[in-house]
């Protein structure tokens, strides 16, 4: 295989935003994913679903970049993912990614709208800027009045909408959810996936959500089983989504 | 006996597996379906009656000993696809589905059928079912909701159901070809 490093390998998308061909990844003698595909149109709203252990979380970890696969290929928007460098993978999951995961996200110190801004200042974006259009999104998650507060001291589902306004701030192309609602209350998480998908329908964003839990993947348009690292159609067939 | 189990489609799938009397039907009908209490005689061969009449299932010649009804039993053509049908087909999602659902996958497994296929796509129509009822939570009133959500629950139960299944049906299968 010619080297991507330096002259990303580019194709045809076919309206997939993002692809996972083939992927394999293991840790240690636990093999998580064993040959799973699949692919994800733009604007679709995907829940990966499957028993603990499974490997769907592991799937969306390869398909964020965040772990490379031992085999098989990871295409986003029409760009071989798995072969760039850690430069170039760290900007796009900063530029074009966004992350939800179930806790731990945010920073305690800082305040709401600081947490919000972050990543535009990341980004290199003027603070200014940055903090006025973290303001933006305080109304939008219903969180008016908290920007000054500290994250420390939020409840679980205002702190999960902090953190979907922080993945989403920087107008992310794919937003990545990971049990967003898995330590909230079940009046608590519809909101936030009710905001969750609302906001990505108007910021036209694609969503992979991980979800084991029925009423959250029931948000999505589509949902697709995970089970022993591959993905498993409806009829129960190993299936290779797109390709 | 299970509530909303369909005696004639589960009589007949006991006869997809082999040729049998009434009496073997109603014994394996009994130690799979009953659930401490037996499907009655009388319902049994009304049912087979019903069955040949309709052309689902052919009685052979009458056979020498005791009892009621010495005649063998096989399932037809005609019989055979609309058990298939039943059998393929997910159930429309509604609450309270695990009967049914368990007759399915016990015969399936009787029969080595793909029954983790079938729990699959009942899985995938319960989720299609929750995706509607989820949207109507979205875009209506309260009282939309709190019924929508009356129904998520039910489906979600089943679902739960449904996985707990699937991860069984090994140990399921070993004690079903078992008996």
């Amino acid at each position: 295989m010619t080297s991507s490093l330096t002259q990303p390998q580019v194709h045809r998308s076919d309206g997939f935003l993002i692809e996972a061909r083939d992927v394999y990844r293991s840790f240690g003698q636990t093999q998580a994913l064993a040959g799973a595909s699949l692919a994800v149109p733009r604007g679709e709203i995907l829940a990966l679903m499957g028993p603990s252990g499974s490997g769907k979380s592991t799937l969306l970890h390869c398909l964020a970049g965040i772990f490379p696969p031992d085999k098989g290929e990871i295409w986003f928007d029409g760009e071989r993912l798995d072969t760039l460098s850690d430069t170039r993978r760290t900007e796009l999951r900063r530029t074009a990614f966004g992350f939800v995961f179930q806790f731990g996200q945010l920073v305690p110190e800082l305040t709401v709208a600081d947490n919000i801004a972050l990543p535009l200042l990341l980004n290199k974006q003027s603070r200014k800027s940055a903090y006025a259009a973290a303001q933006a999104w305080l109304p939008r998650l219903e969180l008016d009045g908290l920007g000054g507060r500290r994250t420390g001291e939020l409840s679980g589902g205002q702190a999960q909408r902090v953190a979907l306004a922080r993945a989403m701030v920087a107008k992310p192309k794919l937003l990545f959810a990971d049990e967003p609602t898995g330590s909230l209350d079940t009046l608590t998480g519809e909101l936030v996936m009710d905001l969750m998908v609302s906001t990505a329908r108007e910021e036209g964003a694609t969503v992979v959500l991980v979800t084991h839990d029925a009423r959250v993947a029931a948000y999505a348009d589509r949902e697709v089983m995970v089970r022993d690292g591959k993905i498993i159609n409806r009829t129960g067939a190993e299936v290779e989504v797109g390709r | 006996m299970l509530t909303g189990v369909s005696v004639p489609l589960t009589l007949l799938g006991l006869l997809e597996r082999e040729p049998s009397h009434g009496y073997d039907l109603k014994r394996d009908y009994d130690t799979f379906f009953g659930r401490g209490k037996p499907l009655p005689f009388g319902q049994v061969y009304a049912t087979l009656g019903r069955l040949a009449r309709d052309g689902k299932v052919i009685g052979g010649q009458a056979e020498p000993g005791d009892g009621p009804d010495r005649k063998r039993y096989a399932i037809t053509e005609l019989g055979a696809s609309e058990f298939d049908d039943w059998l393929t087909q997910p159930i429309e999602p509604e609450p309270h589905l695990q009967t049914v659902l368990f007759s399915k996958v016990v015969l399936a497994l009787m029969l080595g059928r793909p029954a983790e296929a079938y729990l699959d796509a009942q899985r995938a129509a319960h989720l299609q079912r929750m995706r509607e009822l989820t949207k109507i939570k979205r875009t209506g009133g309260l009282m939309d909701a709190l019924l929508a959500d009356h129904g998520l629950f039910h489906l979600e139960a089943d679902l739960r159901w449904i996985d707990v299944t699937s991860a069984r049906l090994g140990a399921l299968a070993e004690m079903v070809r078992a008996t």
